[in-house]
């Protein structure tokens, strides 16, 4: 199975290429991609530098342009689009059909991938974008078991791609508007979810109170550690109980699973983290080639090393494991 | 509004798992009272949940359609399942009906069959829009998210074809694989026991400073505040938007629907359909903040709404 492993900054893109990714994705600093934060992403040049580098290392580079193009304003997607194909981009990741249905008629040559954003989560969702725009590979919504995805493995005309590692969307990615609703910023229009402009953190008592916008996303009690009010990840009072309404601060570990996810056809495992610096993405891409590359019952003391780089070093299987849901 | 006749209304699905009993009178009190031009019926969020409303179905849609009302079908939001996929292809092919597309399965099976595309599906511009007619989308239910700004550039490409936005209701935020609303009431998505049928309006969910903020659905979440575009329901008009979405909360739906023609039709002034509007939905907050490119929980008065977005 191919690795692929994100890069915000060109110094993260060469340590990704370094550590052994198969391919490393990436996008352009504006409102193209789903990481639109400030400080990350690639200019033009930055992406040729990156491509070229890569490509002398036998590595492949995936561009990914992944937000809805705003009405009017489908320009700076095709132009996105366009650039990404010349500077020789080898898989353009995309979620608006719009954009995918310009990419398929102008670059009929270019290999299209379906970003998980555009949420195709059954056979049928994936074989249409197969049939309308020619995609060659799906990356599969965060939402299904292992199971889920051996039996859309068996149904399918392209390849799968399934994140493994990182960050962990608890709803059906491409299709919420929970930071928009409380900052006017979402992931499908900006690229972005709970943008660090609208947080803020203030004391209450012997509180720390975590906001975005006018919402009040945690307090943590003196000596619990404060972590990002990601909306999802809050804590909320709902009837009679408080807690971690939708999910607690974990994120994604799979890597447990790989000979399942093997054996279910998975083409190409993903790591999630763009936003992350570049000592992360070396350790764990090195730490997850490793991994691939040993026997099953060697992989123990690597998978374990991985963990203590997770997130609040708590980590979940998501929708991979049924019980999840 | 010159152009007032051609004004339509749209009461959507009912998203909540409300009792079999309730929803079929619910459906029967709106073929007979209410000014609405269609209906969307059907289970939208939890494929668990369908087998509720089966018993009542052919007599809801019998009343409706003699009362004149266009009957569309409504389709699962987020579609895993082979038994989910195999339903709506079924659907497909022996229904009369036409069906409305709320995931990219359903636009797989509609594909050159006439069809409705709902709220949920992801159409931010044109092009995607241009897309979707050419496979046989008859009318375009606009994302909640989407501003106007954005509204008006799409409906301006395409005069042609019937777009629609959500003017009334909670809004469809985000939907999952997992459902918090089991988890909240000590269950998990298999073993649910179908509490969400004790919050026919979704259950509160407040943050820890007690601000009423989100509420669940099932494996749905939708916004606390109430969506209402009746205030921009003019502006929508001249822009070129035909239809409007009522969307089903626990209230007096009928009045909602009548207080949304007669602002059409200009017999009630927008400020004073505002007023009433918070009377007959008095659960929530209202909010408008999508349609004017702000926090979507968040209301912007008409007033300085034409200043701030429309400036002379």
């Amino acid at each position: 199975m191919e690795l692929i492993c994100p890069a915000g900054t060109p110094a993260a893109f060469h340590e990704a290429v370094d550590a052994g990714a198969d391919a490393v994705y990436c996008g352009f600093r504006d409102e193209t991609n789903a990481r639109n934060f400030p400080g990350l992403n690639f200019s033009r040049d930055e992406l040729r530098e990156a491509i070229a580098y890569a490509k002398r290392k036998g590595t492949q580079t995936f561009v990914a342009l992944n937000t809805f193009m705003r009405a009017g304003a489908e320009e700076i997607w095709y132009k996105g689009a366009a650039d990404a194909v010349a500077l020789g981009a080898d898989a353009l990741i995309l979620a608006d059909f719009g954009l995918m249905a310009h990419v398929a008629e102008k670059y009929p040559q270019q290999r299209l991938h379906v970003s998980v954003q555009a949420s195709a989560s059954n056979p049928d969702a994936i074989n249409f974008l197969v049939d309308a725009f020619t995609a060659q590979r799906v990356v599969l919504p965060r939402t299904l078991t292992i199971a889920d995805i051996a039996r859309i493995g068996k149904n399918i005309r392209c390849e799968m791609e399934v994140f493994v590692f990182g960050g962990l969307c608890v709803m059906a990615e491409g299709r919420c508007s929970l930071s928009s609703y409380a900052t006017g910023k979402s992931p499908n229009m900006n690229g972005v979810c709970s943008p660090a402009s609208h947080v803020r953190y203030r004391k209450d008592g012997g509180e720390l109170v975590s906001e975005l916008g006018e919402f009040t996303i945690n307090r943590f009690p003196a000596g619990e550690a404060a972590g990002y009010p990601t909306l999802c990840k809050g804590r909320f009072d709902i009837a009679d109980s408080n807690g971690y309404a939708f999910e607690d601060p974990v994120s994604l570990d799979v890597m447990g699973e790989l000979e399942a996810l093997k054996a279910a056809g998975v083409k190409a495992l993903k790591i999630e983290g763009r936003q992350r610096g570049k000592a992360y993405v070396a350790e764990v891409v090195s730490t997850m080639k490793a991994a691939l590359n040993s026997p099953p019952d060697r992989r123990a003391p690597l998978l374990a090393r991985l963990r203590t780089m997770s997130e609040g070093q708590k980590t979940t299987s998501g929708a991979y494991e049924k019980r999840w849901r | 509004m010159t152009q007032t006749k051609k004004t339509s209304l749209t009461l959507g699905p009912v998203y909540y798992l409300w009792d079999a009993e309730k929803w079929r009178d619910f459906h029967f009190r709106i073929a007979d009272e209410a000014p609405v031009d269609r209906v969307v019926i059907g289970e939208t969020i939890c494929s668990k949940r369908q087998h509720f409303i089966e018993p009542h179905l052919a007599e809801v849609v019998e009343r409706l359609e003699s009362a004149g009302k266009t009957v569309i079908l409504s389709t699962l939001a987020l579609v895993t399942l082979n038994r989910e996929s195999k339903q709506i292809r079924e659907m497909a092919e022996v229904s009369e009906h036409l069906m409305e597309a709320n995931d990219l399965s359903a636009l797989a099976i509609l594909k050159d069959k006439p069809h409705t595309i709902g709220p949920l599906v992801n159409v931010y511009n044109a092009p995607t829009a241009r897309l979707l007619a050419n496979r046989g989308a008859k009318r375009i239910c606009l994302p909640p998210e989407l501003p106007f700004t954005s509204v008006k550039e799409i409906v301006a490409e395409f005069p042609d074809i019937d777009f629609e936005v959500f003017a009334f209701g909670r809004m469809p935020l985000a939907i999952s694989a997992r459902c918090a609303h089991a988890r909240s009431k000590g269950k998990i998505k298999d073993n649910c026991q179908f509490v969400c049928r004790e919050d026919p309006d979704g259950l509160p969910v407040r943050t820890l400073d007690r601000q009423s903020f989100l509420a669940l659905n099932g494996v749905q979440t939708v916004s606390h505040a109430c969506q209402s575009l009746l205030g921009e329901l003019d502006h929508l008009v001249e822009a070129g938007v035909r239809s409007f979405r009522l969307s089903p909360q626990d209230c007096d739906m009928v009045a909602v629907a009548k207080l949304h023609r007669a602002v059409l039709d200009e017999t009630v002034d927008a400020d004073a359909g505002v007023a009433k509007l918070r009377q007959l939905y008095a659960a929530a907050p209202l909010a408008n903040g999508f349609h004017h490119a702000k926090e979507g929980a968040v209301w912007v008065a008409r007033t300085r709404s034409l200043q701030a977005a429309w400036p002379a």
